[in-house]
């Protein structure tokens, strides 16, 4: 399995922090997330994160077992 | 030296600090900045989540940019995450120099970086209630002023 990690308030979207997933496109795999939170996490102001690096080019991801993808939307504010 | 933290647990600003300043005998000057929770508006907690493969790395390159871009004979940055409450320390940045100019900057461009780049998400309570906490135009502005 690899896995989905939501910050901020996509884990409420989400309504878990993690998620397990098939290995993958990650179209894919979010063609099988709710439409709301694949919406959600394609908001332009998502950024990406494959095993702890930020990505540029999140279209062309494929996950492999034990891969771990954030999504990280803004930053809060002071 | 360079020392960045984070710390799951209520901090005492001051224990850090005066070791923090021990540590570089010579020093010529030191500015720290401690931020609390602020109580207004019937906050009664504060709840910052953060990403560990990204947070604690980003904020240790934060800080060996500012020590490289004023030439300071240290940093401490220390953060927390977990749940405050008002009044509680959220963070503190302390910059060593050999002069106060280069303290005051480097300590003020940290706080600006801190606030709009770093990787922290943020929710307050009120009235029982859990909200997040959106971006905020005059933190990007505040950023733009180290261009």
């Amino acid at each position: 399995m690899a896995r989905l990690v939501f910050l901020g308030k996509l884990a409420d979207r989400a309504g878990a922090a993690e998620m397990a997933v098939e290995p993958g496109l990650l179209a894919g795999i979010l063609g099988g997330l709710p439409a709301a939170l694949a919406v959600a996490v394609l908001d332009e102001r998502v950024r990406i994160a494959l095993n702890g690096e930020l990505i540029a080019n999140p279209e062309s991801i494929e996950l492999t077992a034990g891969d771990e993808l954030a999504f990280l939307p803004p930053v809060s504010g002071g | 030296m360079i020392d960045v933290r984070l710390l799951e647990g209520v901090f005492n600003p001051g224990q850090f600090i005066g070791q923090f300043t021990t540590a570089h005998p010579g020093l010529g000057a030191v500015c720290t900045f401690v931020g609390e929770v602020r109580g207004e508006g019937g906050v009664e907690a504060l709840e910052l989540s953060h990403y560990a493969p990204l947070t604690l790395p980003g904020m240790e390159s934060l800080a060996a940019r500012a020590a490289e871009r004023f030439g300071l004979m240290g940093i401490l940055i220390l953060h927390r995450v977990g749940e405050l409450r008002p009044g509680e320390p959220i963070v503190c940045v302390s910059a060593i120099a050999s002069h106060r100019r280069a303290a005051f900057d480097a300590a003020d461009y940290v706080m600006d970086h801190l606030k709009s780049k770093a990787w922290f998400w943020k929710r307050e309570k009120r009235g029982g209630v859990w909200s997040w906490i959106e971006p905020r135009a005059q933190d990007h502005a505040d950023l733009a002023r180290w261009d």
